[in-house]
């Protein structure tokens, strides 16, 4: 099978361990190889987690610069600031809800405007599509959802093309707590009906 | 049931780098385990621990790695299976009992295990830990893979039995933190008591018997190199007059690497996963065999200089090339493309490297370090201890913890780290060649682990400090461990004691002890300029658990706050302790109800009194 990059940005606590889980699992009902490789260490202090998912027939976990076949951002100045990981053939995905760093709030950075991280995404990578997933979350009964919605929209983008709708939701069913499978499933569907 | 005592030989299950290395050590029959945590290596004594309560596994958490590796090494004289793990710097703590434990051998398997942190993720240094093998005489081994991880950890505890001495079990970073599918084996039966015969002749190291240990520690070591020289962790893969010799993770770069650049049938690979000894006669044939031979080992020339040795040794004199301006560097962690990139230029193939996106025109994007959480105890000790120094020149030397990160803006709390528990022993230097008021700052669990003798050596000496103790009952850096001032019981965990920090601190004799609710901002900033004041060694030990601890034991109802229109935006609160639960709205300081924990902290400093508990 042919091999597919994927990268995963988040700030700790926004759930893309999740995330990896459930495409581990969608992997494993699948029989796609899968390896996985995660930088965890300061999740719960606030700082930046990132996974490399490499799908297909490779050995290395890891992903070097500008070789990620898929981006999946769930912040958008984090997105922007994974942008070296991609190259012109990169499809990205991303949330577009901002969550400012703490040092924005001290004087010590300037949040960069929305729509002009958009603009250069979008000009620079193969495919652009971002959604507000935090509203999506919320509509689907809880901000907590946000990275299942993400992950129906990456399915939409055609970023992990061979996984299928009905494997992806059942992967999950098989990973997320079974009081919130119906609201992550939800959420998922939310995400995956967002226009591509 | 723990997901690793699954006993369904055969099934495939995802599994985290460090899950694979408990489970692999489960299959072994491992019976006795011992540890002190540390990034990368604490998920593996966490499903240890986890699985010690379901079973009669013995596993405890020592108050350091040198405790833990003593308290492991009886174990396996004794005859146990025993692991005891830890991250590389911790190796450094253990070093001492280790270089000798090498002169007497084990009778049941021992298995080091050490985790480098190459780039440092969540490390203060990238040290190569190969090294502590050949300083000790010891076997080391070096898996490449999650799946790999499992079996060498097995093989690990026989190769030690087999050759009589402790395996040195050799991970990096992206190996514990990898996760992949693995096949579940078959587990040994635990064997969990053991015995010791007096024998003062071969376990008491005096000279005269230690000369004798060193020849038997040689005869071991030749043993070890002819299972090296034959064994399935050190293979020759493909064809070719092109050769690559590595290890660990850099293997799957290189093996990727030889796909993706079609040379199959031009490169072999030498891939070594018993690094210490090294095969000579297997690595002085394969350079033999070859026209030149790259090495792609991350971290320092360890297998470079062996293998240039060994090529001298021959009179072989092709060109050997690993560490060099054009090719390897010994900094950081190697990624695919860059070991791609590396063997196209060695061998002369024509690569051209993928075009990453260039950040020329970007926007300059807010940095987003980590930082002490919401309600985070430490924040209010670190306000409340530059409020008491105003007008003070202070120097902080601090300590490997959550607490570290006070150095940042605006605490600037901390102002040198060197390793565990040399705040306050660092401390003691700096009293006696500066004037300054030195105030070290160290956690308990850091204080438990290599602080206490800092202390001693500070009262003995008469020196002039205040330490500041942050007692937050848990070892949070590294994921919520317990340590030996943590009430056990309230955690529901039967058997253990609880030591006190502040019955240690009065009885080692240090006169003037204070114990502040950090919280009480007020009157902590009175009592630390009291303490502050004392002319010899004075202790602050703060005392509040740790919010995250507290948020998952649900024990204490969260009391978010809010800012009332009373706000005048002086942002005192922001610019004085910028806790992440703020956020700028409309230009106006606003409170995060949904991280917020209540602790009041910014209610108590606001001038405005405009911070008020919000109305549920």
């Amino acid at each position: 099978m042919e091999t597919t990059r994927l990268i995963i940005v988040a700030v700790g606590g926004q759930g893309n361990l999740l995330a990896s889980k459930v495409l581990g699992e969608a992997a494993l009902i699948s029989g796609v190889p899968i390896r996985m490789s995660e930088i965890h260490g300061m999740a719960q202090r606030g700082g930046i987690v990132e996974s490399s998912i490499v799908f297909g027939d490779a050995e290395s976990p890891l992903i070097t610069d500008g070789e990620a076949d898929v981006l999946l951002g769930f912040e958008p100045s984090e997105t922007l600031r994974a942008l070296p990981r991609c190259s012109k053939n990169t499809k990205v995905v991303t949330n577009i809800a901002p969550l400012p760093p703490f040092t924005v709030a001290i004087g010590l950075g300037v949040y960069p405007d929305i729509e002009e991280m958009k603009k250069i995404i979008k000009q620079e990578t193969a495919s652009f599509l971002a959604i507000d997933a935090m509203k999506l979350a919320k509509e689907a009964g809880s901000p907590l959802t946000m990275n299942i919605v993400l992950l129906g929209a990456l399915l939409k983008s055609k970023g992990i093309a061979f996984f299928t709708k009905e494997k992806m939701e059942e992967a999950i069913k098989r990973v997320t707590k079974p009081a919130f499978t119906e609201m992550n499933l939800k959420a998922f569907n939310l995400g995956f009906s967002v226009e591509a | 049931m723990h997901k690793l005592l699954n006993d369904s030989p055969g099934e495939e299950i995802m599994l985290l780098g460090n899950e694979s290395i408990a489970r692999g050590a489960i299959e072994a029959g491992v019976a006795f385990a011992t540890t002190y945590p540390g990034t990368p290596s604490s998920e593996i004594s966490l499903n240890l621990w986890q699985m010690s309560q379901e079973t009669d596994l013995y596993f405890e958490y020592s108050t350091n790695e040198k405790v833990a590796l003593e308290v492991a090494a009886a174990a396996a004289i004794a005859g146990v299976r025993t692991m005891c793990m830890m991250k590389h710097v911790g190796l450094n703590v253990a070093a001492d009992p280790l270089m000798t434990l090498a002169y007497l051998g084990i009778e049941g398997g021992l298995v080091v295990l050490t985790a480098d942190d190459p780039f440092m993720f969540s490390s203060q240094n990238e040290q190569d830990n190969r090294y502590y093998g050949k300083l000790g005489g010891l076997p080391v081994l070096e898996p490449s893979s999650v799946r790999e991880a499992k079996e060498m950890t097995k093989y690990a505890f026989e190769l030690s039995e087999k050759v009589g001495e402790p395996v040195i079990l050799r991970t990096t970073t992206r190996i514990n933190h990898s996760s992949a599918f693995v096949d579940l084996g078959a587990m040994n039966k635990r064997i969990t008591k053991g015995d010791f015969t007096r024998d003062p002749s071969r376990w008491v190291t005096v000279p005269a018997v230690a000369r004798n240990l060193h020849v038997k520690l040689l005869e071991n070591l030749d043993k070890t190199l002819a299972i090296s020289e034959d064994c399935k962790e050190n293979f020759v893969e493909g064809e070719g007059k092109l050769g690559v010799i590595c290890n660990g993770v850099s293997y799957l770069y290189v093996a990727d690497a030889v796909k993706d650049l079609k040379l199959e049938g031009k490169v072999k690979i030498l891939r070594i996963g018993l690094s210490n000894p090294l095969p000579a006669k297997m690595i002085k044939q394969f350079v033999g065999s070859c026209d030149k031979v790259l090495i792609a080992e991350e971290g320092e020339p360890f297998m470079e200089e062996a293998v240039k040795a060994f090529a001298q040794e021959e009179g072989i004199t092709i060109s050997i090339a690993g560490k060099s301006e054009e090719l390897f560097s010994r900094l950081y962690e190697y990624n695919p493309g860059l070991v791609r990139e590396k063997m196209a230029l060695f061998f002369g193939f024509d690569y051209t490297p993928a075009k990453n996106i260039s950040t020329a025109n970007f926007p300059e994007i807010p940095q987003r370090p980590p930082n002490l959480c919401s309600g985070c105890s430490h924040r209010a000790t670190f306000y409340e201890l530059q409020e008491a120094a105003k007008g003070m020149d202070l120097i902080c030397p601090t300590d490997i913890g959550c607490y570290t990160l006070g150095f940042l803006p605006p605490l600037n709390t901390g102002d040198l780290v060197i390793c565990m528990g040399a705040s306050i022993s660092s401390a003691c230097g700096f009293s006696e060649v500066t004037d300054k008021k030195i105030v070290p700052i160290i956690g308990d669990s850091t204080f438990f682990h290599s602080g206490m003798t800092g202390l001693v050596n500070a009262i003995f000496n008469n020196h002039n400090l205040t330490l500041v103790i942050l007692e937050n009952g848990i070892t949070a850096m590294t994921g919520h461990q317990p340590h030996p001032g943590v009430d056990m019981d309230s955690l529901n965990f039967k058997g253990y004691n609880r030591v006190s920090i502040e019955k240690i601190v009065r009885s080692m004799g240090v006169e003037h002890v204070t114990l502040i609710k950090p919280f009480k901002v007020k009157k902590s900033i009175e009592q630390i300029k009291e303490a502050l004041d004392f002319k010899g060694v004075s202790v602050i030990i703060s005392q509040e658990p740790c919010a995250i601890m507290l948020k998952n034991l649900k024990t204490r109802k969260l009391r978010p706050f809010q800012i009332t229109d009373k706000c005048t935006n002086v942002r005192e609160c922001i610019n004085s302790i910028a806790c992440p639960s703020f956020f700028i709205e409309n230009d106006r300081v606003k409170i995060d109800p949904t991280t917020c924990v209540g602790c009041a902290v910014c209610a108590q400093i606001c001038p405005e009194n405009a911070i008020v508990p919000l109305k549920q």
